[in-house]
C-alpha cells in the first residue's frame, strides 16, 4: 500500500528528495524497515498545488487499562484528531464505521477489519492511571503492509499534562507519515487585544500552538507588542510602554518577573533572540533614526550593526546565528537586507514589487518569511534567502507578522480586517500556501510567535 | 427629481471642497465652539492654536502648513511657558508595526528640531512613537489615514503663568 506526498515544493531540497524516495517506492515498493522510527515513511501523502489527498486513518479509543476513565480517553483522541486534521494531510474515519473493537495493545490488530473501512494506518494506543500519573502507550500501523510505521512508545506525566502528551503522541504520528519534524507540542505567544480601534487595550498571552490553555502575562494597563520566545522557551522579549515609552523588556515565563539585561539609551523595539540565547538583536532609535543593534547578553556590551539614517528594523537571527536579516528604507522603500553580524555590506534580497517587511528566518535556515505590501494589500509570503523563488501565501487587507512553527513548515500571522470595526485574529498557513486556517480563541489577537519545540 | 439630484451633487462637491480645506488642528475656524475658553489654557492649546500636525504617506518632512502649525505653537509655548512638551509620532495602520514605530519616531522627531529651530529649550522636549497603535480615525480609507499620519505636541505642567 503506497500513498504519496508528493510536495511540489520545488524551492525545498528535502522533498526534492522525498520526491525521489517516492518514486522508488511506488515502482518498486520498498518493505518498510520496521525497526526503524527514523526511517524513510513508506506512507506519504498526495500534495499538489491546491489539491491534497489527506491519508485515512483510523483513530480508535484508546484502550482503558488501570482505572482511567472514557473522559480521559475522548480528550486524548480529541486532541490528536485536531492536530492531525488541521495540518490537511489527514482524515478521521469516524468511529461508528469501525469494525473492531480494540481491546489489546499488544497484540497485532485485525488489519482485515480496518482494511475493509478503508483505513490506510490505525493508531492503537492505551491509558492508564495511577496516582495521579497517566501513561500513554500507542502504536502506528500501516494497514496495508500490516508493520507499525511508529513501535511502541510510551509517555508518562501527571494527568493535568494529559493534552501535552497528546500532542506528543500526534507529533509521532505526523512525523512517522509525513517525514517532517514535529510541532504540534509547541506554544504560541501572542498579543491578546481588546476594546474599539481608537481604544486598544493590550497584553501578552501564552497557549499551545491549537489555541487551549490560554494563560496572560501582563496586565493591560500599558501597550504591548511582540513577544518572541528564548531558543529554550522559558523567557520572553517583548516591547512594553510601561516607562512610557516604546522598551524592550525580558521576562521569565515562570515567575513572570521583568528582568534587566541591559542598560539601552532611547526608544528600543523588535528584539529577538540569537539562536543560542546568548545575544539579542533589536532596533534602538535615537534621534529619530532608527539602527540595528546586537546586545551581547553575557557580557552586556552593545555593537552597532547598521549606520545608515534610514529606518532599520525587525531584526532576524539566521539559525547559524551569523547572519540577520532585517528590513531597511535605504534605497526608498522598505526592503529586505541580510547583513553578517560582524558588519559589512547589508546585501538586499527582495525584488518583487511593493514592499516588504517583517522578515523572519526559517528554523530549517533555507528561507525567509515576510509581509508584503502591494497595491493597498498585504501578504505573507516566503522566499529562498537569496531572495530567489519568492511565494505569496495569503492576502487581505492586512495580514502582517510571520512566524515559523518549529519544523520550519507552517507560517502563524494575523490577519486584521478593515474598517471602524476592524479587529486582528491569529491564522496558520502551509509554507505551500494552502491550509490556511484561524486559530479561533474567542478574542482578538496579534503578533503571533512560535516556541521551538518543547522538551 | 433631476433638480434634486443636480442639487445632492452640489452639496457633496461643496462638503468635498470643505474637508479639503480642513487641517489637523481646526485653527481658527470660523464657528469655534472653543473661542470662549481662554487663550493661555491648554484648551486653547490643543483646540485653536492646533497641537496635531499631518504627514504624507511613509513622510515624515514638515509640510507648509505643519510649519505654520508649529511656528504658532513655538508663539504660544513661548507665551505661557510650559513644564515639558512630548512629541507623540503616529502612523497610519498601512503599514508594519516595526516600521510604523520607526516612522512615528522620524515626525515627532521632526517636529521636535523644527521646536528647537525656534527656540525652545531641547531640556523640556521628548518625544515617543506610538507607530499604528493609537489611531485618531478608525475608519480604512484615505479620510481617516490622513488624519492618523500625525504628530501630537502634548504639554504637561504649566510652569509660567
Amino acid at each position: 500500500m503506497i500513498l504519496v506526498l508528493r510536495c511540489l515544493d520545488n524551492f525545498m531540497p528535502r522533498y526534492m528528495s522525498l520526491l525521489k524516495v517516492i518514486f522508488i517506492k511506488i515502482f518498486i515498493l520498498i518493505p518498510y524497515i520496521v525497526q526503524s522510527q527514523e526511517s524513510v515513511p513508506t506512507l506519504e501523502l498526495e500534495v499538489t498545488e491546491g489539491v491534497i489527498e489527506p491519508i485515512s486513518m483510523a483513530l480508535p479509543k484508546f484502550v482503558l487499562e488501570k482505572d482511567a476513565n472514557s473522559y480521559i480517553a475522548e480528550e486524548v483522541i480529541s486532541v490528536i484528531s485536531n492536530d492531525l486534521v488541521n495540518t490537511g494531510f489527514f482524515r478521521i474515519i469516524p468511529q461508528q464505521a469501525y469494525i473492531s473493537v480494540m481491546t489489546n495493545i499488544n497484540a497485532p490488530p485485525r488489519f482485515a477489519d480496518w482494511k475493509a473501512i478503508n483505513a490506510s494506518i490505525m493508531l492503537a494506543g492505551a491509558i492508564s492511571v495511577s496516582g495521579g500519573k497517566v501513561s500513554l502507550k500507542f502504536r502506528l500501523w500501516d494497514v496495508l503492509a500490516q508493520k507499525a510505521i511508529v513501535k511502541g512508545i510510551k509517555y508518562e506525566g501527571p494527568i493535568s499534562s494529559i493534552r501535552r502528551m497528546s500532542h506528543k503522541v500526534a507529533d509521532k504520528v505526523y512525523e512517522g507519515v509525513t517525514g517532517e519534524g514535529r510541532y504540534f507540542d509547541s506554544r504560541i505567544v501572542f498579543v491578546s487585544e481588546r476594546g474599539s480601534k481608537d481604544n486598544r487595550s493590550k497584553r501578552l498571552a501564552i497557549m499551545d500552538h491549537d489555541g487551549e490553555n490560554i494563560e496572560y502575562l501582563t496586565d493591560s494597563d500599558s501597550i504591548v507588542l511582540a513577544p518572541r520566545f528564548s531558543p529554550d522557551a522559558k523567557k520572553i522579549l517583548y516591547t512594553s510602554y510601561r516607562s512610557g515609552k516604546p522598551r524592550v523588556y525580558l521576562m521569565d515565563l515562570r515567575t513572570k518577573k521583568i528582568q534587566n539585561f541591559a542598560e539601552l539609551p532611547g526608544m528600543t523595539f523588535a528584539p529577538r533572540f540569537s539562536p543560542d540565547g546568548n545575544r539579542i538583536v533589536l532596533s534602538i532609535t535615537l534621534n529619530g533614526n532608527t539602527d540595528i543593534f546586537i546586545v551581547n547578553l553575557l557580557t552586556g556590551k552593545k555593537i552597532r550593526l547598521t549606520k545608515s539614517i534610514a529606518i532599520d528594523t525587525a531584526p532576524s537571527f539566521s539559525p547559524s546565528g551569523n547572519r540577520v536579516v532585517f528590513e531597511s528604507d535605504r534605497g526608498g522603500s522598505q526592503q529586505i537586507y541580510v547583513i553578517n553580524t560582524n558588519g559589512g555590506k547589508a546585501n538586499r534580497i527582495s525584488f518583487g514589487k511593493g514592499r516588504y517587511g517583517t522578515p523572519v528566518w526559517s528554523p530549517r535556515g533555507d528561507m525567509v518569511a515576510f509581509t508584503k505590501m502591494n497595491k493597498g494589500k498585504f501578504h505573507i509570503g516566503a522566499m529562498r534567502v537569496d531572495g530567489s523563488q519568492e511565494r505569496i501565501l495569503t492576502s487581505s487587507f492586512l495580514d502582517e507578522g510571520p512566524a515559523w512553527s518549529p519544523n520550519g513548515r507552517v507560517i502563524a500571522f494575523f490577519r486584521e480586517t478593515s474598517g471602524p470595526k476592524g479587529a486582528p485574529s491569529l491564522y496558520t498557513v502551509d509554507v505551500t500556501g494552502r491550509n490556511m486556517r484561524k486559530i479561533d480563541i474567542g478574542t482578538y489577537a496579534s503578533d503571533p510567535a512560535w516556541s521551538p519545540l518543547l522538551e | 427629481m433631476k433638480n434634486l439630484i443636480i442639487i445632492m451633487l452640489l452639496l457633496s462637491f461643496i462638503s468635498a471642497c470643505s474637508e479639503l480645506g480642513e487641517r489637523g488642528g481646526n485653527k481658527n475656524s470660523g464657528n469655534d465652539p472653543y473661542a470662549d475658553i481662554t487663550e493661555s489654557s491648554l484648551a486653547y492649546f490643543s483646540n485653536s492654536i492646533g497641537d496635531t500636525v499631518l504627514f504624507t504617506v511613509n513622510q515624515s518632512s514638515l509640510t507648509s502648513d505643519a510649519r505654520e502649525i508649529l511656528t504658532s505653537q513655538v508663539a504660544w509655548i513661548k507665551e505661557n511657558g510650559v513644564g515639558t512638551v512630548t512629541i507623540e509620532g503616529h502612523a497610519d495602520e498601512q503599514g508594519t508595526r516595526e516600521y510604523n514605530l520607526a516612522l512615528g519616531a522620524r515626525r515627532a522627531t521632526a517636529v521636535r528640531n523644527y521646536l528647537v529651530s525656534q527656540g525652545i529649550s531641547e531640556d523640556i522636549l521628548s518625544v515617543v512613537t506610538y507607530g499604528k497603535e493609537r489611531p485618531l480615525k478608525i475608519c480604512s480609507e484615505e479620510s481617516c489615514w490622513s488624519k492618523n499620519r500625525r504628530s501630537v505636541t502634548a504639554i504637561s505642567g504649566e510652569s509660567g503663568s
